[in-house]
């Protein structure tokens, strides 16, 4: 196989290839800076919690809609928002701590999810729900996307300052009055619309892949926050393409396919990144002793 | 009590208190303006409780806390450092000019004014040339300076501060008290917590003994007299029987009354 046979031909002849590496890009665009932020508020596993926290949503549209995606998609976006204001609101009016009440609601959000779709739909239909496919990015999605990535860029420059400053110091924040709990609600508005973009190439199940692993593989290269977020994007769409190519040429499914090769390079990074990796922090260190 | 125009900040009897449990009562008294004043007292005793109602963060459940024409946002606060994420990607001079936020706000840009005003502040706290700098990096009394020259940013008329040298070296301490006189000198208000009553005495003209009620309030050498410190102690000991309620408050998330370290556990000199 030639080089040419690998990596591009796929795309050249194959319209759904094509759409899901478009597709890949733009997740990767706003799941970037979205994962990077998520990364350092220390809010990894909320990113998850909320990722299935789409599920009945996504669900319901699909009973009513069948494998249409402005369906599930509205669905999705609701139930998504649902969870993270429903726990938002627990959270500012009992002593419960945000983690438990993100988890309480998603774990709801998510029985009720598959309980929908064991009810009223096949195995199949359910699988194709949590992991996603590939074959099912039509145009429709594809703007849907596009679109999804364009507003979160916007909807960042819009409440970057405040969202770092919330990140940094929220208490300062509090003391000058800049609103802090709003851009806290926008910022997981923006977290739950590219968890559901991103479900329509991974499912929901993975949905969070994209955002999470790349950003935490960049922390490993570079330390500004701006390059961390440049850096997790180009991560996301280097493992959206060798991730296609592979379930291309595997014949595996593309969800979890692109998500172990944001998994590996994770992984490489942890291993190998020129910053704080387990090579920089101890094998450098010894043979500095030696 | 009365009030006078020279007043910044007027108490009114107030209680404040977290989750129906109080931590300071009854407090009257006033932060005349202009006025440079410790607030002190044995741990526990409700002085960071007292700044967070003055800065209307905690409400009154009794009493009124009276600010004469100074909003929220024109007070300047330094907190605990404990609410900082100090691993954030964010340089030295990006937080200093976070005090020009009643300026700049969400969006609008930090012009060449306000930068002068940043660098001119990182120079007053000795940090000219750290600009750059991620503030992970700095060391504990670095940083301290660097919230110090965010403070100067804010160019408040009132300046709250909430054990401001609690980890810092006694150099740090010493330059940043000088640095808290020429606010005062400035006609600043300026009110802080601390513990080391030689500081106390050697830089605030004024001291607010509390005891989750107030013990003494006035000229320092007036407030801090043996017996006015043998009283704050027994008036929390009094206290001791609810610390149990208190502790098992901060279990559940609320902010808790007692500082770590146990009362008797201070260094020589403190309260």
């Amino acid at each position: 196989m030639t080089p040419y046979e690998f990596a591009l031909s796929p795309f050249v002849e194959f319209g759904f290839m094509r759409r899901g590496l478009v597709g890949c890009l733009a997740i990767a665009l706003g799941c970037g800076p979205i994962g990077t932020i998520l990364v350092l508020r220390r809010m990894s596993l909320m990113g998850d919690a909320l990722s299935h926290a789409v599920l009945p949503g996504a669900a319901l549209g699909f009973i009513f809609a069948g494998l249409w995606l402005p369906a599930m998609t509205l669905g999705g976006v609701a139930a998504g928002l649902a969870v993270a204001l429903l726990s938002g609101l627990v959270t500012r009016l009992t002593p419960l701590r945000e983690d438990a009440s993100f988890a309480a609601f998603y774990l709801i959000s998510l029985a009720l999810g598959v309980l929908l779709v064991s009810t009223h739909g096949s195995n199949v239909d359910l699988l194709h729900l949590l992991f996603g496919s590939i074959l099912a990015i039509d145009d429709t999605a594809l703007v849907l996307i596009g679109v999804i990535a364009t507003l979160t860029l916007l909807g960042l420059a819009v409440i970057y300052r405040p969202l770092v400053v919330e990140c940094f110091d929220p208490g300062f924040l509090r003391a000058v009055g800049g609103r802090g709990g709003l851009v806290h609600t926008l910022f997981l508005v923006l977290v739950v619309f590219n968890l559901v973009a991103a479900f329509q190439v991974l499912g929901t199940l993975m949905a969070v892949g994209l955002m999470m692993l790349p950003a935490a593989a960049a922390r490993f290269w570079v330390r500004e926050l701006s390059s961390l977020s440049a850096t997790s994007s180009g991560v996301a769409v280097a493992s959206g393409f060798l991730g296609l190519l592979l379930s291309y040429h595997l014949d595996l499914p593309s969800g979890p396919a692109i998500v172990l090769v944001a998994g590996l390079a994770y992984l490489a990074s942890v291993l190998f990144g020129p910053r704080d990796s387990l090579r920089t922090l101890y094998l450098q260190h010894g043979r500095r002793e030696a | 009590m009365s009030s006078s125009s020279d007043d910044a900040i007027v108490f009114r009897n107030v209680t404040l208190a977290y989750d129906h449990y109080p931590a300071v009562q009854h407090v009257s008294g006033s932060f005349s303006r202009g006025s440079l004043t410790a607030i002190v007292g044995p741990n526990g005793s409700g002085k960071s409780t007292l700044l967070k109602g003055m800065l209307g963060l905690l409400r009154p459940v009794e009493g009124l806390i009276e600010h004469q024409d100074i909003s929220r946002s024109g007070i300047a606060y330094l907190p605990q450092q404990t609410e900082i994420e100090r691993r954030f990607p964010i340089s030295v001079i990006d937080t200093v000019l976070l005090g020009l936020w009643r300026r700049i706000g969400w969006a609008r840009a930090a012009t060449r004014q306000c930068r002068e005003a940043a660098q001119q502040a990182l120079a007053a706290v000795g940090l000219e040339g750290l600009e750059r700098r991620r503030v992970e990096t700095l060391s504990a009394g670095q940083f301290q300076r660097v919230l110090f020259a965010r403070l100067m940013a804010q160019d408040a008329k009132l300046i709250l501060l909430d054990e401001p040298f609690s980890a810092v070296d006694w150099r740090t301490s010493d330059q940043l008290l000088r640095l808290i006189a020429s606010w005062h000198r400035e006609g600043r208000t300026v009110a802080a917590v601390l513990h080391d009553l030689d500081q106390v005495r050697a830089y605030f003209p004024d001291a607010l003994l509390l005891s989750r009620e107030c013990v003494a309030w006035g000229p320092t050498r007036e407030v801090l007299v043996p017996h006015n410190l043998r009283r704050a102690r027994q008036m929390l000991e009094s206290w001791s029987t609810e610390a149990e309620d208190n502790r098992r408050v901060a279990a559940l998330g609320g902010t808790p009354h007692l500082d770590p370290l146990p009362a008797n556990g201070e260094r020589e000199g403190s309260v």
